[in-house]
């Protein structure tokens, strides 16, 4: 087995007909949500004209509920839920990771003890997880990251223990442990290069959920403290004015689906080349099964 | 005499006793039951440590709790009268006791923000949330089941391939986003058949105005069809593959018997374990459609209460969701153990 694998693998999903799509969907709206502050034609906070205002010339997609211009508030309203959505995978990665690796190379106590930590944490659904440590303190972005984050861990740790089961026993790991190297090098350099593959799925899973379950949190009033502009924010506030004007609510909504089914369908690219699913088609029925839960 | 060298009475010398039958010496548990009861202690020591973490999240970690609640209006006089009231002056042990124990008596505490029984809150909105969960449960089962066995049925069709894309792209939308089109679709925007809030008055449930059902129900549904088509999907065309189809149609069997009594039971199983772990998204699931559709459950409940600070109530409510968590992954475990005989041989 080659190390360093991931950039052939990411290569070869793009090549493919889903993973350009879903690579292309992505980086619009990546494209929109960095560059949209730069761009916005008026300050997002600026109360400028009547509430709910039908699109004009002046102003694009029309006002919100306070009058302020939908279109900059959607240029404006992205970075941060990507930023903090981006910050949260990786914790829940480089959290996970440890957490699974080191539960199936140590095997014993160490696994026992991890392993029932992460039956607790599943035991909760992420949304109410996150409510729950978010419900003393309050929603600080630093706390929304933490929460989310931590999530995540347990799932990625069951999957990368399931990969590193199969990899500890193998001849190359072997030879240098009788080397002598002690087990956190170990885990280091000889186990995690070879779990790209997971890691990468996993990476992508995770990065679609923690945009949604932002977005989400937002939506329920648990975003950044208003008046800062955010997609799952302004999808709430303007769902009383949906009969006056739907674009406060359809076009951060739309950005946010285009986002996630994005980062999915590029996953799910991802997935079928690492499975090798071009060089053994009669297992392509069986990819189709690449449910999040199922990843076991 | 007897010596050693006799045999045991009842049998001639020379000969061979019985081979020793499997299960016949130490009887074996069943291991339907064995695999149960074991899931089930390990699902009550998960729970037990579930319930220590609520615990802490709500009433361990920084700061007073009681100066937390108060925020604004925290003067020394009041955060020592709350923290009084919120028995916060006794140790941390003593304090999870009083709420454990309260627990299994029904003394559940009174909420913070209305001073209402915590139980008398609560429990109408478990039976709200226990309607939509069920509802969409079993329409969600059938049609994800219907759909994919379809699209294997034909298998490379134009059906199969359009409906596996949508699939796809439905997994990846957040539920909001799905009620909110639904709303835009047929509430306000675009048709205006059916109402965009499902303020069911206390005291009334689902069934006596089950159109304020339907959006719900139709969001929740659409969210979880996807999982249990692919893997319908999956399973029923290596159903179809495999030798015993095979030889079912060599045998001359017609072809809706080959698909329903053969093919079917066994692409069911793993679906079954689908539809399980579905049900647990559910419960979590709800908590955004709730809020959306202003739907008087569990999850608008939750959602209020940690705006409010309520801890009461959010100690309930999350403890509730997890333990319905932990129990239907046992359920679904066994489940799975049921339909597939291949599982129960003990390795």
């Amino acid at each position: 087995m080659r190390r360093f694998q991931w950039p052939s693998v990411l290569w070869a999903a793009l090549r493919t007909p889903r993973g350009a799509v879903g690579l292309a969907l992505a980086a619009v709206v990546v494209l929109i949500a960095f560059l949209g502050p730069f761009l916005a034609p008026q300050s997002p906070d600026a109360l400028v004209t009547l509430t709910f205002a039908k699109p004009s010339s002046h102003f694009l997609l029309g006002a919100d509920f306070l009058g302020r211009d939908v279109l900059s508030r959607i240029l404006d309203g992205g970075w941060q839920l990507l930023a903090m959505a981006l910050a949260a995978t990786a914790l829940g990665i480089i959290i996970g990771a440890m957490a699974g690796i080191s539960a199936a190379y140590l095997q014993g106590a160490p696994d026992s003890i991890i392993m029932r930590a992460v039956d607790v944490i599943l035991s909760f659904p992420q949304l109410v997880f996150a409510l729950l440590l978010l419900s003393m303190i309050g929603p600080k972005p630093w706390l929304i990251v933490l929460a989310v984050g931590l999530s995540h861990a347990p799932a990625v740790a069951r999957v990368l223990r399931a990969a590193t089961l199969d990899i500890a026993e193998r001849d190359y790991v072997k030879a240098v442990e009788l080397q002598g190297m002690r087990p956190a090098r170990v885990m280091l350099r000889e186990i995690l290069p070879n779990l790209s593959s997971p890691l990468m799925v996993e990476a992508g899973l995770r990065l679609t959920y923690s945009i949604i379950i932002m977005a989400g949190l937002a939506f329920l009033g648990f975003g950044q403290p208003p008046p800062t502009p955010n997609w799952g924010t302004m999808i709430n506030e303007n769902q009383t004015g949906l009969s006056l004007n739907p674009w406060a609510v359809i076009v951060p909504a739309v950005l946010i689906a285009l986002l996630t089914i994005g980062t999915n369908t590029f996953t799910d690219a991802v997935a079928r080349v690492a499975i090798g699913v071009d060089r053994r088609p009669e297992q392509a029925a069986l990819v189709d099964d690449l449910s999040p839960e199922l990843a076991e | 005499m007897a010596t050693a060298r006799t045999a045991p009475p009842g049998r001639p010398i020379g000969t061979v006793p019985p081979a020793r039958q499997r299960g016949t010496g130490v009887r074996r548990a069943h291991p339907l039951l064995d695999l149960a009861g074991r899931r089930l202690v390990i699902g009550l020591l998960t729970l037990f440590l579930v319930s220590v973490t609520v615990f802490v999240a709500t009433e361990v970690l920084p700061g007073n709790a009681a100066s937390a609640i108060l925020g604004h209006n925290a003067t020394p006089a009041r955060v020592r009268a709350l923290s009084l009231q919120l028995h916060l002056n006794r140790g941390l042990v003593d304090q999870y006791w009083t709420w454990i124990s309260g627990l299994f008596t029904g003394n559940l505490g009174h909420s913070l923000a209305g001073g209402q029984a915590v139980w008398g809150l609560v429990q109408p909105r478990l039976i709200n949330s226990a309607v939509l969960v069920i509802v969409t449960g079993v329409i969600g089962s059938v049609v994800g089941v219907t759909l994919g066995a379809v699209a294997a049925l034909r298998k490379d069709s134009w059906f199969d391939h359009v409906t596996s894309v949508v699939a796809l792209a439905v997994t990846s939308l957040p539920e909001f986003v799905v009620a909110i089109a639904l709303i835009i679709l047929f509430a306000t925007v675009v048709l205006h058949v059916l109402p965009a809030v499902s303020l069911l008055a206390p005291g009334v449930y689902g069934w006596s105005q089950p159109e304020l059902l339907i959006l719900p129900v139709a969001t929740l549904v659409i969210v979880i069809v996807p999982y249990i088509f692919r893997m319908m999907r999956a399973a029923m065309i290596e159903a179809l593959e495999s030798d015993y189809v095979e030889m079912a149609r060599l045998k001359g069997v017609p072809e809706w018997q080959v698909v329903l009594r053969h093919a079917l039971p066994n692409a069911i199983a793993p679906t079954i374990q689908v539809i399980g772990l579905n049900f647990l998204y559910l419960a979590g699931g709800v908590v955004i459609v709730e809020v959306v559709f202003n739907y008087p459950g569990v999850g608008q409940g939750l959602v209020y209460a940690v705006n409010n600070r309520d801890i009461p109530v959010i100690q309930l409510i999350v403890l509730v969701l997890a333990a319905f968590y932990v129990l239907m992954n046992i359920l679904t475990d066994v489940l799975a153990l049921l339909v597939s005989p291949r599982r129960r041989i003990p390795r």
